[in-house]
């Protein structure tokens, strides 16, 4: 920090007085430095931050100065607004209140259809019976959008928590389904003949060699469920709720609350990227052996 | 070719000892068909205890399916094969799989197993890791025993395959060019490793390779396979190490003269 001021305070003199220019020379390898630090701040760890941040800039920005025509102006809300009325709902533990109902119903049907989609594609992909029986029924049904069954579970379960949990169990079934098949028939034949003339069978095979093959590809899966997860609680919630975020946004559209609302989707930002997080964090723990987790590799 | 090695592997020089380990084997009018196409054509090979056999040919020949058939993952069309235990009886198919361990082209290490992991799979005695350790310490590799396999050498896996098939003391030891991936110096370490652990364990070798100095240099009898039939049985009785090509050299030529000859 101090040689970077430093040099800074010499190229301000060297450009004021036209004298001095040794000192800058002798600095000169420090500078190069300097701003290879720079860059690794910039476009290292953290450097994903630096868009929203300057979006976020830039929003506040037009907000505070009333940058656009008042008919769009009365639209948006200031981001200083959405915390504030973010701020409000903490004090006031409406948020927890809401946040914790839309997580439980996210993850009871991710729950569900995660463990559905891993059972069946566990069963077709291994047993040439349930792949008869089963697949061909799996992929038509997969080509059905599960938000077209709304009218429909409405119908069936009304508006209760039953009815968003069913939406995003189905919706979270198929990407796990699919890929726990896919994963399961690209275990390497090698490997499985190799374990097979070691007297590994049954379970013992399924464990050792068929599983942790077929993990990668069920963790992608995974990820895929976690973002179909929020888009269909978002749309569920939308529609027909009292209670959880979608509810909190529409409920405060009736009262034209634009912060609230625009705080409720940063929630569901926030909660898409925890979620993409732990995903991400269990790829890496769990496929510590495979060569694209190993040492700083994203 | 098999110029002096002052690797620390060289074995002592010593012909094969009378007390062995290994399984005999013996075929008698093997045959075997892919859809009515015959591979392996009435094939009569006898393989005493603790041999080292090497068998050579064209891609092609019948002598990975000759090997397949020695480790039950294929069934002959017709014929008879029987392997005989030490005590010169008859096994059962179930023994015979049990005290066999194939080794193929490519490592088959599991990636999501460490290393030492990797040597002791299919151990189920509680002090698993102990023996796996001490087979890694054969080959040489002990101190990788907590690495993960895809950070080994070609040559390293190799040899941690070598461990996990010995691990199991078998009788039969079905190399299926083991060493065919390996560039030429790391090939020559691991031919003097195969013999050592031969010497020392004295179970049955066959090693399948189209290598025909490696066969010389590491077999007791060289087996020619051309179009599913012997084209050539030849007795190596050189000791070990086979590190003097004027010895080496005119055996092979045998082998070549004969291969060439046909085609």
């Amino acid at each position: 920090m101090k040689t970077s001021s430093f040099v800074a305070d010499n190229s301000v003199v060297a450009v004021s007085k036209p004298l001095p220019t040794k000192p800058i020379r002798v600095n000169a390898p420090v500078k190069t430095l300097s701003t290879r630090k720079v860059v690794k701040i910039l476009f290292g760890r953290t450097g994903g931050w630096w868009l929203p941040l300057l979006m976020l800039a830039g929003w506040q920005l037009v907000a505070s100065f009333q940058l656009l025509p008042e008919a769009y102006l009365k639209n948006i809300s200031s981001p200083n607004a959405v915390l504030q009325a973010g701020y409000e709902l903490i004090k006031s533990g409406e948020l927890w209140q809401h946040l914790g109902i839309s997580a439980l119903r996210a993850f009871a049907g991710l729950l569900i259809g995660g463990l559905f989609g891993l059972g069946f594609g566990l069963l077709t992909s291994t047993l040439p019976v349930f792949r008869t029986l089963l697949d061909t029924t799996f992929q038509m049904l997969r080509n059905i959008p599960h938000l077209a069954l709304i009218p429909l579970v409405i119908v069936w379960f009304g508006i209760d928590e039953a009815a968003k949990v069913f939406l995003v169990a189905v919706g979270t079934f198929f990407p796990i389904y699919l890929n726990t098949y896919h994963g399961v028939r690209n275990v390497d034949k090698h490997l499985v003949e190799m374990a097979k003339s070691y007297d590994l069978t049954g379970w013992a095979l399924f464990k050792e060699v068929i599983l942790p093959g077929a993990l990668p590809s069920i963790l992608v899966g995974v990820r895929f469920s976690l973002g179909i997860m929020w888009l269909t609680l978002i749309v569920a919630e939308t529609i027909s709720a009292t209670t959880g975020i979608g509810y909190l946004a529409m409920h405060a559209r009736e009262f034209f609350q634009i912060d609230i609302i625009m705080f409720s989707i940063l929630v569901y930002a926030l909660l898409g990227f925890l979620a993409d997080f732990i995903a991400k964090k269990l790829e890496f723990v769990w496929l510590k052996w495979h060569p694209s987790y190993q040492q700083g590799a994203h | 070719m098999s110029t002096p090695l002052s690797a620390p592997l060289s074995a002592p020089s010593r012909t094969p000892l009378k007390t062995s380990a290994g399984l005999a084997l013996s075929l008698t009018n093997v045959v075997k068909k892919f859809d009515n196409r015959e591979v392996i054509k009435n094939l009569d090979l006898h393989i005493q205890s603790g041999d080292f056999i090497a068998i050579v040919g064209h891609s092609g020949c019948g002598k990975s399916t000759l090997l397949r058939l020695l480790a039950q993952l294929e069934t002959a069309s017709s014929g008879e094969l029987t392997a005989m235990s030490i005590a010169n009886q008859a096994m059962s198919p179930q023994a015979w799989r049990q005290s066999t361990r194939l080794m193929f082209q490519d490592d088959r290490l599991l990636p999501w197993k460490t290393v030492l992991e990797n040597v002791g799979l299919g151990l189920k005695t509680p002090d698993w890791k102990a023996q796996a350790l001490k087979a890694l310490a054969e080959v040489g590799l002990a101190e990788r025993a907590d690495d993960w396999p895809s950070a080994l050498s070609g040559g390293q896996k190799q040899r941690v395959a070598l461990a996990r098939a010995i691990i199991h003391r078998p009788q039969l030891l079905l190399l299926d060019e083991p060493l065919g991936a390996l560039d030429a110096l790391t090939r020559l370490d691991m031919q003097q490793l195969l013999v050592k652990l031969w010497q020392e364990h004295r179970f049955t070798v066959i090693l399948v390779t189209h290598d025909v100095s490696e066969a010389v240099i590491t077999a007791d009898r060289v087996i020619l396979i051309e179009q599913g039939k012997i084209g050539l049985d030849l007795p190596i009785l050189l000791p070990h190490p086979r590190n003097n090509m004027t010895k080496t050299a005119p055996l092979e030529q045998i082998v070549l003269d004969k291969i060439l000859a046909v085609h």
